[in-house]
């Protein structure tokens, strides 16, 4: 799908690679992960590597540095002083796999708990081994040092610092943000996440593609199928397949749906902090006829695990278009009943607009993707700068923003899902009749009468749920438009049924490391205002 | 008898007991706190909104402060990160009070067995309802809430409910 390149550095040499990279466009960090090659069939030389994952500014070409680590206790140098977003991608690193980073600015635990002993990614921490967390961290251990660098002092100066989180109405899930206040005005702040930490990655491990799909769910819990086809789509290029036209199409139409319905809980949610009542009685019913026309083509409303590697779980069902239409109706209406109360509103425009801006070169910096950082001005979307699925032979625009404030991030999400909407209904007149699986017999299932009445089906049934479809050897990047932003998977396969490791790069991760330092010198109400518009997912950011 | 009746008040005395009384009018005022942290979380925003529309059945008050609330209810994965803050909000909620675990997380840790979950979230507070699915349609999440009316209508007076039960992170 993207043109590659996998290179391995030298630890010694990282650095001035990266900063290299940097000047030669690839100005977006990724993603960091590791690997631990403690079970691998042919290890190479040191049992852990680092990866990391870059994208180009034309965001087009990926690129790909890995990193033997000889030793995880000496580590490698950290990159914070070149991308922003390696701050927490290196702390999750460092959490996960135990690898230290020298001269990172605050190396501790972002995911597990502080009184968590181990790191439980490594190849010979064991799945089910958990422990219970006593008592919650005080964060001083962030705030003092940023407040010193800024001069204040708590007692001196008179601040009050206050916890929004993690159990909080508006902190959307389950987000900690510690803050220092002066009067009402934030003069610092800092996150805690890993609040939601269900160890995605490690139950990825220990089970097969299929039996993946349904964790992928509830990642971003609030446009599940979207995930169901980034990591299916993944899987699928490992193993070299595209889908028939008609299971493409299908895919687009739902992954389209599920955007618009993901930003219809986004916007609803964010304007029921704001105050707008009636504005979520409108957002999210249209969002309940979704569900309905969901759960009549996949059997859940929320988490419909409706993809298989390969293709999906069946055809869409006698008469869905008119289900569809009716569905794209009523969300239409609800968007501009909810566009009429607010686009001239004096208390909605006052109260968002130049709230928390981000600029373009801060955006990029600090990882952002999607809305979010199509907000601030820069005009990357995977459907257009790499399309797949036929997504350059629809007719729809990029939303854009300018000055990427809170208005910025939610107007660009009201627009998005009129362009989705546009899509949705030319794929609902192109789409072609025929298969919806890949032709294969290693990779689908086989049909019900071929498993029952025959010897060869009942064992290409059995041989598919025991051991899982088998990915060929190899390691693998794949990116996919989300409603949120660029959601990867990176994905290592030893040639078997269940992966050796998958890596999710979840675009909601690098925005809340980013919240804290755009919140500053604003309000607590502003602050609350700005994390509805950047549409956290718990789910995803703490997997 | 039924007293929802206010008409056939008018000129009536009725002898009744304490107990009815007060549980009759807790029964339709429950107010929750949502302690809503995942996928269950958005089912729960379902049930609230106008379709399921939970203030039919008088908790529609949702509780952001748990000192105000009478009905926890754990809606999504807790993990054991999240447990201490999950025994602090139930600690500070006055009696008596009801817990409904929404969802297979709440419930026995799901399919999450793994080392970041926490088993189910009656492993740190008496759980009074369990609600099956992953997550549960709405209609499940109300049918809990009126599980609740029933079994509250049984509860004596002002007794604190829940003595005997030990959590894991009780006295560390």
């Amino acid at each position: 799908m993207t043109s590659k390149e996998m290179i391995t550095i030298e630890s010694d040499l990282l650095l001035e690679t990266l900063s290299e990279a940097k000047e030669q466009g690839y100005v977006l960090l990724l993603d960091i992960t590791a690997i631990d090659n403690l079970h691998k069939s042919h290890p190479p030389m040191t049992r852990f590597e680092l990866v990391y994952v870059l994208r180009h500014e034309n965001f087009k070409d990926v690129c790909t540095y890995k990193v033997p680590v000889p030793d995880p206790k000496i580590g490698v140098h950290t990159v914070t002083s070149i991308y922003a977003s390696a701050d927490f991608a290196e702390r999750e690193v460092y959490d996960q796999y135990g690898i230290y980073f020298q001269k990172h600015p605050m190396l501790k635990r972002v995911l597990n708990h502080n009184e968590f002993v181990g790191h439980p990614l490594r190849k010979d921490y064991e799945i089910t081994k958990g422990q219970y967390c006593t008592v919650s961290q005080d964060m001083m251990d962030e705030m003092t040092p940023l407040l010193k660098a800024k001069n204040l002092d708590p007692d001196k100066d008179g601040l009050m610092i206050v916890n929004l989180g993690p159990s909080h109405p508006a902190s959307h899930g389950t987000i900690r943000t510690m803050v220092a206040l002066d009067g009402e005005k934030i003069v610092a702040a800092a996150s805690e996440i890993g609040y939601l930490h269900r160890g995605f990655e490690k139950s990825c491990e220990n089970h097969n593609y299929n039996q993946i799909i349904p964790y992928t769910d509830r990642l971003n819990y609030c446009s599940a199928l979207m995930n169901n086809i980034a990591f299916a789509k993944t899987a699928e290029d490992m193993l070299g397949v595209t889908l028939p036209d008609r299971g493409i199409f299908i895919r687009i139409i739902v992954a389209e749906l599920s955007r618009v319905i993901d930003h219809l809980v986004c916007l609803a949610a964010g304007l029921l902090d704001m105050g707008g009542q009636t504005n979520y009685w409108y957002l999210f019913n249209p969002r309940n006829n979704a569900y309905d026309f969901l759960s009549k083509l996949t059997g859940a409303r929320l988490t419909n695990s409706y993809m298989r590697i390969g293709g999906m779980a069946h055809d869409l069902y006698e008469g869905w278009e008119s289900d569809l239409e009716d569905v794209l109706q009523k969300i239409d209406l609800g968007i501009t009943e909810s566009l009429k109360m607010i686009s001239n509103n004096r208390i909605y425009n006052d109260r968002i607009q130049n709230i928390s801006p981000v600029s373009a070169k801060e955006a990029l910096d600090f990882g952002f993707t999607g809305p979010n950082l199509r907000a601030s001005g820069v005009a990357y979307d995977l459907r257009f700068s790499d399309p797949y699925y036929y997504y350059d032979t629809f007719d729809f625009n990029m939303v854009v923003g300018s000055v990427g404030d809170t208005y910025d991030r939610m107007m660009v999400r009201f627009e998005e899902m009129n362009e989705s909407m546009k899509i949705i209904k030319q794929a609902m007149k192109r789409i072609p009749d025929g298969e919806i699986n890949v032709p294969d017999k290693r990779i689908i299932l086989p049909n019900k009468e071929c498993v029952y009445g025959g010897i060869e089906g009942m064992m290409n049934q059995f041989k598919l749920v025991i051991d899982g479809v088998k990915v060929p050897k190899g390691e693998h990047y794949g990116a996919f438009e989300a409603a949120n932003g660029e959601l990867g998977f990176y994905i290592v396969s030893e040639g078997e049924g269940t992966p050796y490791k998958v890596k999710v790069r979840a675009p909601s991760f690098y925005h809340i490391a980013a919240y804290p330092k755009i919140i500053e010198n604003y309000q607590v109400a502003d602050a609350i205002m700005t994390l509805g518009s950047m549409n956290i997912i718990a789910g995803e950011m703490d997997r | 008898m039924d007293v929802s009746n206010t008409y056939m008040l008018d000129d009536a005395i009725v002898t009744t007991k304490m107990d009815a009384v007060i549980n009759w009018g807790r029964e339709a005022s429950l107010w929750p706190f949502v302690f809503g942290t995942a996928c269950c979380a958005i089912e729960f925003m379902a049930t609230a909104a106008s379709r399921y529309d939970i203030s039919r059945f008088g908790a529609e008050v949702l509780r952001f402060s748990p000192r105000h609330a009478d009905l926890l209810v754990v809606a999504g994965t807790v993990s054991y990160k999240q447990a201490p803050i999950l025994k602090q909000i139930y600690d500070q909620m006055p009696e008596p009070k009801w817990v409904i675990a929404v969802g297979a997380c709440a419930s026995t840790g799901g399919f999450y067995d793994n080392y970041t979950t926490l088993q189910g979230i009656d492993e740190i507070v008496p759980v009074d309802v369990y609600v099956a699915g992953c997550p549960p349609r709405p209609e499940a999440i109300i049918d809990a809430v009126l599980d609740i009316q029933r079994q509250l209508k049984r509860e004596p007076k002002f007794e604190v409910r829940n003595t005997d039960f030990k959590g894991k992170l009780d006295d560390v």
